[in-house]
């Protein structure tokens, strides 16, 4: 255990550390993680930056309530089993929030030490990394409760949302099974963020994990086709829905079928969960271009465009409607991809993607933008300038603007009830219309975030039992 | 995993297969489709259903050993599995009883017209059934096709069984004979035989439903990847489709499409 005292000056002396990560260079031709981990000097000198403030913004700042400073502290004194007890209490999904939640929106945005000018707020992302490989690592196989309830509970849906849900459910002694439409459990974890971000075998470990729990896992079951939520609801004491947001935007402009144009889920699923990046036969097929040109500003066109650079496009370049400050995006893969090389043009919408004479894309037409007055969502509406239409060549186009729900399950369970978006409406219970079908993710919130999925999950989880036990 | 209970050739390349996929077999509508990846790393592959048994809780394949993929899926024998079957995907077909109707298959795409034909027989319509190969052994299902149609009328382009020429032109026939005009057609095969017949069909003015089979990833509507233009609108095939208004379908744009990874599949496997 850590020994060293701070007093308060020198505790707001230290420096916030650095991540190590893969050299630049080297990494746009790689697929393995780009942030490497700190050291455990480093986790333990950077927890010891937070000043144990009386407010703690950063708890109200995720969307979870972790008990951060609880967790700091700990690691403040190099008790790392202490700091992932208290961390996976509350969060059960650590090791992938630790890499992919917008800490800058959440938790770090908030913090006291980001606070005037030069401030820099604790790396609380990079510590929640830290202990939850930590615990993953010195951790056994978890053990299943001694005794079983005799429900059962069927979950819809294997992303961040249904093993939160699956994994709380088990824990307490339910009988869980996990219906997946794919062939893999995990979601976009497993088929859309990629391997240089979220490497799977965190994925594999957890879905490991809740096997260990004696959570039953049945891929290839597409509910709404495969079984139906009535035949569901006839079979398991409840249901939690969480089947993600579904299906892709199109851009609706001309030459959007060519061939070469993809949507960033189909781009991102033939790489990662079908393996296109590992050429050999029998495998899922995938377009190479020397440029390839993304459309969109949020981690999936991030994502995307980061992703057509390692499979070998000598220009990568991500083209958005707005400008650097709207991006939705998380800030630290917009500082990796600038490092690595990818060009970002703003401040550009599409007209056209363009082709060749055998139907192949050659290139876009895109018109330039500036930026006019707030719109519904608070961000300044990109307006076209007139006459400045240009060109750009590019072999392969992927559109990342965004998804919508997807209607195969609910157009088949019509009592359901729906806001005009086609997304499941629910109570604050994150129950839906029918009683003891609960429904959270994606599909309740439109495309959301992996924490706000396992915070529903993790609210379904509770109020099922307690549905549960009344009946 | 999913058992493979029989596996037998019906034509050259072309492999009857009985999976055992009970939930699959319950749930199916004539006109579904299942996505089947054959082991760890291998693609996913898009089948239809040709038939299905929800008593066994089994499914029948009928396979073309076109590529890598499903030559590998082919060669496996029974007592074998599959490890992944999802489905039943798609829509079903939405049969009537519209009186007389005309069912063209050309290849493989025989095997796809097959539950469309019995489903339509079932509903009460008089079916009568064109089907086309490159020679005698590349025609399937003549005599399961027989059991419910009027006539069953063959073509090869070699002339070696029935009519020789094309599906299209024993269709322009019976288009053009007021006593056998149909009220709808149903084909479905190669891109460029159904984009052949939709173009005799508008002419006559026959409602005309094709059952299209462009690259499909997911199959539940996630990546857009099997978008097809109908009626100018972008359409998802595995779960608007697979059949759409035959009249309605920019074929030119499907067959670009579908030849997105020709080139690769050859690199790949140095042909
Ligand atoms: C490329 C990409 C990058 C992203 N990056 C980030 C990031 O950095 N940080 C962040 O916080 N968020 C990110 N997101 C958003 C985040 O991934 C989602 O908000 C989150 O995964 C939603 O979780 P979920 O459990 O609701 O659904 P999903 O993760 O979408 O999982 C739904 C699962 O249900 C399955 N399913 C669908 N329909 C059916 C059915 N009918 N029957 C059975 N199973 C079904 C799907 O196959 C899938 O496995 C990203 C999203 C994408 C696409
Ligand atoms: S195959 Fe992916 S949407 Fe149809």
């Amino acid at each position: 255990m850590n020994k060293r005292q701070y007093t308060p000056k020198e505790r707001m002396a230290i420096q916030r550390c650095k991540m190590v990560e893969q050299d630049a260079a080297a990494r746009a031709g790689n697929f393995k993680e780009v942030n490497q981990g700190l050291a455990e000097a480093v986790a333990i000198e950077e927890a010891n930056r937070c000043i144990q403030c009386k407010n703690k913004p950063c708890i109200a700042g995720c969307p979870v309530a972790v008990r951060i400073p609880d967790f700091l502290a700990k690691v403040a004194e190099g008790d790392f089993a202490g700091a992932a007890a208290i961390l996976q209490a509350d969060n059960a999904l650590p090791a992938t929030t630790g890499r992919v939640c917008p800490q800058e929106k959440q938790c770090e945005e908030v913090c006291i030490r980001g606070k005037g000018g030069k401030g820099q707020p604790v790396a609380i992302g990079w510590l929640e990394r830290y202990v939850a490989d930590w615990g993953m690592a010195h951790a056994s196989a978890p053990v299943p409760p001694a005794t079983r309830t005799k429900y059962k509970v069927a979950i819809v849906g294997s992303g961040p949302g249904g093993l939160t849900a699956a994994g709380e459910l088990a824990r307490i002694g339910h009988n869980v099974t996990v219906f997946e439409a794919l062939h893999a459990a995990g979601g976009v974890l497993r088929y859309g963020i990629p391997e240089f971000r979220l490497p799977k075998r965190i994925v594999d470990r957890e879905v490991a994990n809740l096997e260990a729990l004696g959570v039953k896992i049945e891929c290839n079951v597409v509910v709404g086709k495969t079984i139906t939520i009535d035949q569901i609801t006839s079979e398991f004491d409840a249901c939690f829905i969480a089947n993600g947001a579904g299906v892709p935007e199109f851009l609706r402009v001309p030459g959007e079928n060519l061939k070469g144009v993809y949507s960033a889920n189909e781009y991102l699923t033939r790489i990662n969960l079908m393996c296109a990046y590992d050429p050999q036969p029998g495998r899922t097929p995938i377009l190479r271009a020397q440029t390839t040109v993304v459309f969109g500003g949020g981690n999936t066109a991030m994502d995307g465009v980061r992703t057509s650079k390692r499979m070998g496009s000598s220009r990568a370049i991500l083209a958005y409607r707005r400008s650097r400050a709207e991006m939705p995006a998380r800030a630290e893969e917009v500082k990796h991809a600038e490092e690595e090389g990818i060009e970002f043009m703003f401040l550009v919408a599409p007209l056209a993607i363009l082709g060749d004479d055998k139907g192949w894309v050659r290139g876009v037409r895109l018109q330039k933008m500036e930026l006019g007055p707030p719109d519904a969502s608070g961000r300044r509406r990109p307006v076209p300038i007139p006459g400045s239409e240009f060109e750009l060549e590019c072999q392969v186009a992927i559109v990342a603007v965004g998804t919508k729900a997807n209607p195969l399950l609910t157009a088949t369970c019509p009592q359901l009830k729906l806001n005009k978006w086609g997304n499941i409406e629910v109570d604050a219970n994150q129950m839906t219309s029918i009683p003891g079908v609960f429904a959270g993710g994606d599909i309740v919130r439109g495309g959301a975030t992996v924490i706000l999925a396992m915070g529903d999950g993790k609210r379904a989880a509770a109020a099922i039992d307690a549905y549960l036990k009344t009946k | 995993m999913f058992e493979v209970l029989r596996n037998e050739t019906l034509a050259p390349q072309v492999h009857r297969m009985v999976v055992r996929a009970p939930r699959v077999a319950k749930a199916r509508q004539p006109g579904q489709f299942v996505i089947v990846r054959l082991e760890e790393g291998a693609e996913r592959i898009p089948l239809t259903i040709a038939d299905a048994d929800p008593v066994a809780g089994t499914i029948t394949l009928i396979i073309q050993a076109v590529g890598l993929s499903t030559q590998r899926i082919v060669a496996v024998q029974a007592g074998g599995f599959i490890r992944d079957v999802a489905g039943p995907l798609g829509k079903a077909t939405e049969i009537h009883n519209v009186g007389k109707v005309v069912c063209v298959g050309g290849g493989v795409g025989t095997a796809v017209l097959f539950p469309l034909a019995a489903a339509a027989a079932r509903a009460g319509n008089e079916v009568t059934t064109i089907i086309g190969g490159r020679s005698a052994p590349y025609v399937i299902l003549r005599d399961e096709l027989a059991q419910f149609s009027k006539e069953v009328l063959v073509t090869t382009e070699d002339g070696s069984l029935g009519v020789k020429g094309f599906v299209t032109a024993v269709l322009e026939q019976i288009l053009n004979d007021p006593a056998r005009k149909p009220a709808e057609v149903f084909a479905v095969g190669p891109v460029g035989m159904m984009a052949a017949i939709v173009k005799l069909t508008r002419a006559a003015n026959v409602k005309t439903v094709v059952s299209l089979n462009p690259i499909m990833v997911d199959g539940t509507g996630m990546c857009g990847g099997c978008r097809v233009t109908v009626g100018g609108k972008i359409q998802f095939a595995c779960v608007d489709g697979p059949e759409f208004d035959g009249l309605a379908v920019d074929f030119k744009e499907l067959s670009d499409r579908q030849a997105t990874y020709k080139d690769h599949e050859c690199k790949l496997t140095g042909k």
